[in-house]
């Protein structure tokens, strides 16, 4: 049976994915954010994930104004990198696990998650960020990716309680998944920052490291967070951080910290990052 | 959690300096935020650059969203119903870092904001809410 054997989440911050692709990331300003993933990268490769579920949001890439779901699966069987406006990032195509994919959408479905199903679609630093922050620069991805795009930039979001209870429904998912399959997931974005109006550039190294306090052991507190709290705490895209919920929740009842890395600043936001093990 | 959806909207208007992209704002702001979203493509930026009120005149917004974005007024564009990730498009198309364009949506100079996340950011003390002054 497929497993769901870590969680990890991260900030995905573009200018990380410039950081890469320029090849900058020993500069003064990025190595000690790179450096906080070492760990991780060493731990990914002794690990080989078959799928990472990969829980991120597109940021006005594949989907533009017109269709807003709240959450989106990609069953397809490949993705591309996104031209966000200078030219798509030049890292490796996505490859899709369709089965695993469109079992986890029929699940869903039957557990009361509406879920809207991507075929095709091309996904941005979201999800690419990650990737990269995680396996460097291989000529080719090492695992498959589920995305799970969430609606985090049109309000009302999901609450913090929706996105945990969709991690859980997806363990349940997972493990329903006939074929032995070792799946991550990932929840991305984060942590504290603004980027826009006159309180651009709000961060909240405190407030950020107790959300991260609140995904360790067996405390659910976390759900309970409303939205009013991440827009004063955190900034307004802070709110990103509701996707980190989605891989706690699909880590069951207690978690083990593996890894764990915080630093201000990389542009406008407040990096963060960490493993999690389900106990 | 907050199930009435006025008491839940209301709250964000008490955030200093922040306008939340609410389903009003989405509403205001679709041509707007499309016209945005259309600069992803080369051939529309190229088109853009060779005039800018005429490709904005193709659109079905407000003369002042249009004014907003000759001006490149990044408030004025989020009051009309502007969100950042889709007018991040018009700042990439000028050659402009996010963090560049956040600058001029606050009171600091570029250097004066970059050297205020260098130095961790804007602080949440009384920054969290206009009522409470916290």
């Amino acid at each position: 049976m497929a497993r769901i054997t870590a969680g990890v989440g991260s900030s995905h911050v573009p200018l990380l994915g410039v950081a890469v692709d320029q090849g900058k990331t020993g500069d003064d300003y990025f190595d000690p954010i790179f450096a906080g993933y070492d760990w991780t990268r060493a731990w990914e490769k002794a690990e080989k994930p078959d799928v990472v579920v990969l829980v991120y949001n597109d940021h006005a890439s594949a989907f533009d104004a017109n269709i807003i779901p709240t959450f989106a699966i990609g069953c397809g069987e490949r993705y591309k990198p996104a031209d966000e406006g200078w030219g798509p990032r030049p890292v490796p195509d996505i490859e899709g696990h369709a089965d695993l994919a469109w079992h986890i959408a029929q699940c869903l479905i039957l557990d009361d998650f509406d879920m809207t199903i991507i075929n095709e679609m091309d996904v941005d630093h979201g999800l690419t960020v990650p990737l990269s922050m995680m396996f460097g620069t291989p000529e080719k991805w090492p695992c498959k990716v589920v995305p799970l795009a969430v609606n985090v930039v049109t309000y009302p979001v999901p609450s913090g309680n929706r996105c945990w209870a969709l991690g859980e429904a997806i363990k349940r998912a997972v493990e329903s998944f006939p074929e032995d399959l070792n799946v991550q997931i990932w929840g991305t974005g984060g942590m504290s920052h603004q980027l826009q109006g006159p309180r651009a550039g709000l961060l909240n190294r405190e407030w950020d490291n107790r959300f991260m306090d609140l995904l360790v052991g067996d405390t659910q507190d976390a759900r309970a967070i409303p939205h009013i709290e991440y827009l004063r705490e955190t900034g307004s895209e802070g709110i990103e951080m509701v996707m980190w919920l989605i891989m706690r929740g699909a880590l069951g009842k207690t978690t083990r910290c593996l890894h764990r890395h915080y630093h201000i600043p990389c542009s406008n936001t407040a990096i963060g990052h960490l493993v999690l093990e389900p106990v | 959690m907050t199930r009435d959806i006025h008491a839940y909207l209301a709250e964000f208007d008490d955030i200093p300096g922040t306008r939340v992209y609410t389903a009003a704002r989405a509403r205001r702001g679709y041509h707007l935020n499309q016209f945005a979203m259309s600069l992803m493509k080369p051939a529309n930026r190229d088109r853009w650059k060779a005039g800018e009120r005429a490709y904005l005149d193709e659109w079905p917004i407000s003369e002042e969203q249009k004014q907003a974005v000759l001006d490149r007024d990044y408030n004025r564009m989020l009051d009309l119903g502007g969100n950042i990730y889709f007018l991040s498009k018009i700042f990439s198309t000028d050659g402009i870092p996010f963090a560049e364009a956040c600058s001029t949506m606050t009171d600091m100079t570029f250097p004066e904001y970059r050297q205020m996340m260098l130095d961790g950011g804007r602080s949440p003390e009384g920054n969290r809410s206009i009522k409470g002054g916290n």
